[in-house]
């Protein structure tokens, strides 16, 4: 699997992404700085990481949504590659409309940061499928901006479509986010963006173990 | 363009002593600076001298104390002098850290002050070549009843995480304490610990004549403008008006200032650096100059003022040189790579410039609108500034605390109940939480399990820091030179109880008026305590920060001296945490049973005891910190501990239950007076006393023998078998009186909500 990590200005889990998928690869990705809007032609996953992209100003992801990588990403994305939107990267898909919906500041007004359990809503996606089996799992969230929203029918329809893949463990929503929605899919499957951080829960840590099955199904998958 | 003759004419202006009063200089300083000057300075010479004669920058009330702390190791590579302190953590790799005050900003405007506190120590430690790879923050707060406390604590909070969170640097520890003594004056103090190579380590020093001095980073405004002037007075009624020399933090800039000086770091472009921090463009091209030259003879500057990238039109020299405007940097450059460094600047769309050279003349020369508005010689600026032998008293001595007086609380359960919610005991989740612990992806342990010290990986190795922070003012307000051994002692115990070999420090030295005796008795007293336990501890003090004049309408702060404390870990798998106590582990105490009550937390929260009557702090034996520190580090390199702890704050019985909290397990701890050996009218003390070098551990229960066996090879190390861990739905079972099958008990859950619930209901609790 090729794989390629864009590098926004404030991006700050660039490196941990990287160090995801060189882990599980056994490859180093290509770092595509935002500027230079070039994202290798064979890449299968293109994962846009965590962080502060333009340092939140205005409103998350929607000034990296504007940056000159953006036209390729789509291009990407268009032509069926993987993406994987962790945290600002999902906020910076949903810019970009990408995915649908938005992410709103949490509930509580304050950033939150800890191990949060999930439910893996389906299994059956590219994303998702090393986790057969296991219905619960930890992966730490740290977010400002982590209030999915959209309206009725828009989550109707994901919903009806299986694209809900994570969801927020019953009674511990940590921002408010609709229907505890922490990850969907685009209508192919191929697109993902989840607030959770599958790259901090890579073994060796704080964070755990649990994170891993995101990057070993994708390399599966691809 | 305005009329720049009128500007030019009010610059260079000659001042007298009492525009000089004015800016701080007070009467015996006018005559040095003149003398030195051999002229009166103009407007800009006043605010330069000004700024660097501050307390701030100047260290003139402490200077001659500070230099009682040994500041070598065999591990030490850099001590104070310089952006940061430098240790040896081998492999040709370097860790760099630490820790300042942002006081008095914080106060004014609590969000800004504390996110441009976070923004200023991540700039010491990058400065010196080094990423960032943990943020720790020791925070004091006036009493939770004060109509201004619980704004302050949200805003400090939010400006910590709204800047650390931004920059993608994990705050892995801290501290958070509440006392009426800091009700004016909140406590504000961040450590920044970063990881170099050794072979690319930066200085401040070391600039020659003839080289390009380029600025980088943000553009330069009105903001901050005598921001260290403020930090060098005390406060009164009426000082949240100073709002405007407050800086404004912009993290975003910060992030990309630190990869674009990284970037530049790794080619050979760089003579020397020092940030914009303090006295921003004065103090930075001040300290370079005075520390320049091939031996450190020192070497002159000139700066064009009008080439300085300016936020705002019509600024004049005097502001351009006083801003605080935050995220700048400034670089001596080797000439033939201005062109390569524009353009790593110009890739994260910074602000470069080329504002001047350095000469051979030992001047600082400003010029704006083409016409020399300031020159000086830099020597008197630096090494001559003022340093004073303020005069001080012997701080009083206090009648040690009687423990006999005080009968055993008949309900021993509800004490530990009340000890674990009180707002200094009290689990600080609703702060840390705001915090990302877990960026950059080597935080293996954090503030999120209640640890003695963060443990954080050095990048794809098998090696870690422990870093930690402590101080109990409260011990050093009763005796300030037991209180500043026991701050030196007690991060050297926390950084053991992780497994972590402890290596050096940086210290906060927070005080009130040095000008008072009284109040700068505890502040020599403080360095000396601290000073005899680096000694003995061989734990030297390698850069930190001194914050005095924290007080506000004559009345000073507890005397705070914060150290931050920081450990190698050789091997990740050696080391311990409160988190892996398992049922059927056996529960085992280093130290002997507590005996002491004053100046406690028992005695202050149960006792309601103030002041005076506290008593004096537990005494610091520094041989016996010593040997038992070693035997806890070779308990976990043996293996055997599955879990470790300290005794600190809230004595044996808070220490269990916090054990019994991260590992979520339950106890039976037999602290019978018949079968431990000590008075039955001493259980309060045995329970809650704060008696030092003390620790609990557990071990697995099939390593009963081995325990032994570790044990028996060191006869002189005083251990007592506890009891043993249970399941959480046990809880906590306390027996105190065996004969009389005596016993109290706290449920998990209610040892939990105890020490969870407070916090976060006092923050959302509306006036």
């Amino acid at each position: 699997m090729k794989t390629a990590v864009i590098v926004f200005p404030a991006s700050n889990c660039d490196r941990d992404a990287q160090d995801a998928l060189a882990q599980v690869t056994g490859k180093a990705p290509a770092m595509v700085w935002h500027k230079d809007g070039i994202i290798p032609e064979d890449t299968d996953l293109v994962v846009i990481p965590g962080g502060f992209s333009y340092g939140d100003y205005l409103r998350c992801g929607a000034m990296a949504a504007n940056s000159p990588v953006v036209k390729q990403l789509k291009a990407h994305a268009e032509r069926g590659g993987y993406v994987l939107g962790i945290c600002n990267g999902f906020q910076i898909l949903c810019e970009t409309r990408l995915l649908p919906g938005v992410l709103i500041r949490n509930a509580s007004l304050h950033f939150v940061c800890r191990p949060q359990r999930l439910s893996v809503e389906s299994a059956n996606t590219a994303f998702t499928s090393a986790y057969s089996g296991s219905s619960t799992v930890t992966i730490p969230i740290a977010h400002h901006d982590g209030n999915y929203f959209a309206d009725d029918a828009t989550l109707d329809r994901l919903e009806g479509e299986g694209r809900v893949v994570f969801r927020y463990a019953a009674g511990e929503n940590p921002n408010g986010a609709s229907r505890d929605i922490a990850g969907i899919l685009s209508d192919n499957g191929r697109v993902m963006g989840m607030m959770p951080h599958p790259e901090r829960a890579m073994g060796g840590n704080e964070g755990g173990a649990d994170g891993l099955g995101v990057f070993l199904s994708l390399l599966n998958a691809a | 363009m305005p009329d720049t003759s009128a500007i030019l004419a009010h610059l260079t202006a000659t001042q007298e002593e009492a525009q000089g009063l004015e800016h701080g200089i007070k009467a015996d300083e006018w005559e040095r600076l003149v003398t030195r000057l051999e002229r009166k300075p103009n407007l800009v010479e006043l605010g330069i001298y000004s700024v660097m004669w501050s307390e701030h920058c100047s260290y003139k009330s402490s200077r001659r104390h500070l230099s009682k702390f040994p500041t070598k190791n065999a591990r030490v590579i850099q001590g104070p002098g310089e952006n940061a302190g430098v240790i040896d953590i081998g492999d040709g790799q370097a860790a760099i850290f630490k820790m300042e005050s942002h006081n008095h900003p914080s106060y004014i405007e609590p969000y800004q002050g504390a996110a441009t506190g976070v923004g200023g120590i991540l700039r010491d430690v990058f400065t010196m070549g080094a990423r960032p790879i943990a943020l720790v923050n020791a925070l004091r707060f006036g009493d939770p009843s004060h109509p201004k406390t619980r704004s302050l604590v949200a805003g400090v909070v939010a400006g910590i995480g709204g800047y650390g969170n931004c920059v993608g640097v994990p705050t892995v520890a801290g501290e958070t304490q509440f006392d009426a003594g800091y009700n004016g004056n909140i406590l504000v103090n961040a450590m920044a610990v970063g990881l170099a190579d050794q072979d690319k380590i930066f200085y401040a020093r070391g600039a020659t004549p003839g080289n390009p001095i380029f600025y980088v980073g943000s553009k330069t405004g009105r903001d901050g403008i005598h921001g260290a002037t403020m930090a060098s007075a005390e406060f009164s009624e009426g000082d949240e008006e100073k709002r405007p020399t407050v800086q404004v933090g912009d993290p975003f800039t910060e992030k990309l200032l630190i990869e674009a000086c990284l970037e530049l770091m790794a080619t050979d472009a760089i003579q020397a650096i020092q940030d914009m921090g303090a006295a921003g463009l004065t103090s930075s091209s001040v300290e370079m100059a005075a520390s320049g030259g091939a031996n450190g003879e020192g070497i002159g500057v000139v700066m064009d003022l009008d080439k300085v990238p300016q936020r705002e039109e019509g600024m004049t020299a005097y502001e351009i040189m006083l801003s605080e405007s935050q995220e700048r940097m400034l670089i001596v450059l080797y000439p033939d790579k201005i062109d390569m460094a524009k353009a790593i600047f110009d890739k994260y769309d910074l602000s470069a410039e080329v504002i001047g050279e350095t000469t051979d003349t030992g001047h600082l020369v400003l010029t704006q609108f083409g016409e020399v508005v300031c020159d000086i010689p830099v020597a008197p600026l630096a090494e001559d500034a003022p340093n004073y032998d303020r005069p001080w008293n012997e701080p009083p001595k206090r009648t040690p605390l009687d423990s006999a007086a005080f009968d055993v609380p008949a309900d021993l359960a509800g004490t530990l109940l009340k000890l674990m919610g009180t707002p200094d005991m009290a689990s600080k989740r609703w702060v840390w939480e705001q915090y990302d612990r877990h960026v950059m992806g080597d935080t293996i342990d954090s503030s999120q399990s209640g640890g003695d010290a963060a443990i954080v990986r050095i990048h794809k190795t098998n090696k870690a820091l422990a870093i930690c922070s402590d101080c109990n003012p409260h011990y050093v307000s009763a005796d300030p030179y037991e209180g500043g051994k026991q701050a030196v002692a007690e991060a050297y115990r926390n950084l053991s109880a992780v497994g972590a070999t402890p290596i050096a420090i940086t210290d906060n030295l927070n005080f009130g008026n040095p000008e008072k005796p009284n109040t700068m008795g505890y502040i020599v007293k403080a360095i000396e305590g601290m000073a005899e336990a680096c000694r003995e501890l061989d734990f030297p003090v390698v850069s930190g920060n001194v914050s005095l004049y924290n007080e506000t309408d004559g009345t000073a702060i507890p005397p705070t001296p914060v150290v931050g404390g920081v450990g190698l870990l050789e091997d990740i798998s050696k080391s311990a945490t409160l988190k892996g106590a398992k049922p059927g582990d056996l529960l085992v105490m280093v130290g002997g049973i507590g005996t002491h009550l004053g100046a406690t937390q028992y005695a202050r929260s149960v006792l309601g005891l103030k002041g005076e009557a506290l008593g004096t702090p537990p005494a610091v034996d520094l041989a016996v910190e010593k040997r038992n520190a070693s035997f806890i580090r070779d308990l976990i390199g043996a293996g055997l501990a599955t879990a470790v702890h300290d005794i600190s704050d809230g004595g044996l019985a808070c220490s269990v239950a916090e054990v019994a909290l991260a590992s979520n397990c339950g106890a039976i701890i037999n602290v019978s007076p018949e079968l431990q050996g000590f008075p039955a009218s001493h259980l309060h003390a045995a329970l809650f006393g704060e008696d030092q070098a003390r620790y609990i551990f557990t071990v697995a229960g099939d390593a009963e023998n081995a325990l032994a066996q570790f044990a028996e090879a060191r006869p002189d190390v005083p251990m007592l078998m506890l009891g043993s861990i249970t399941d959480a739905s046990d809880g906590l079972t306390f027996a105190v009186d065996v004969r009389k099958d005596q016993t109290f008990s706290v449920g998990l859950d209610a040892l939990r909500s105890a020490n969870e619930d407070w916090l976060p209901g006092y923050m959302n609790t509306v006036d």
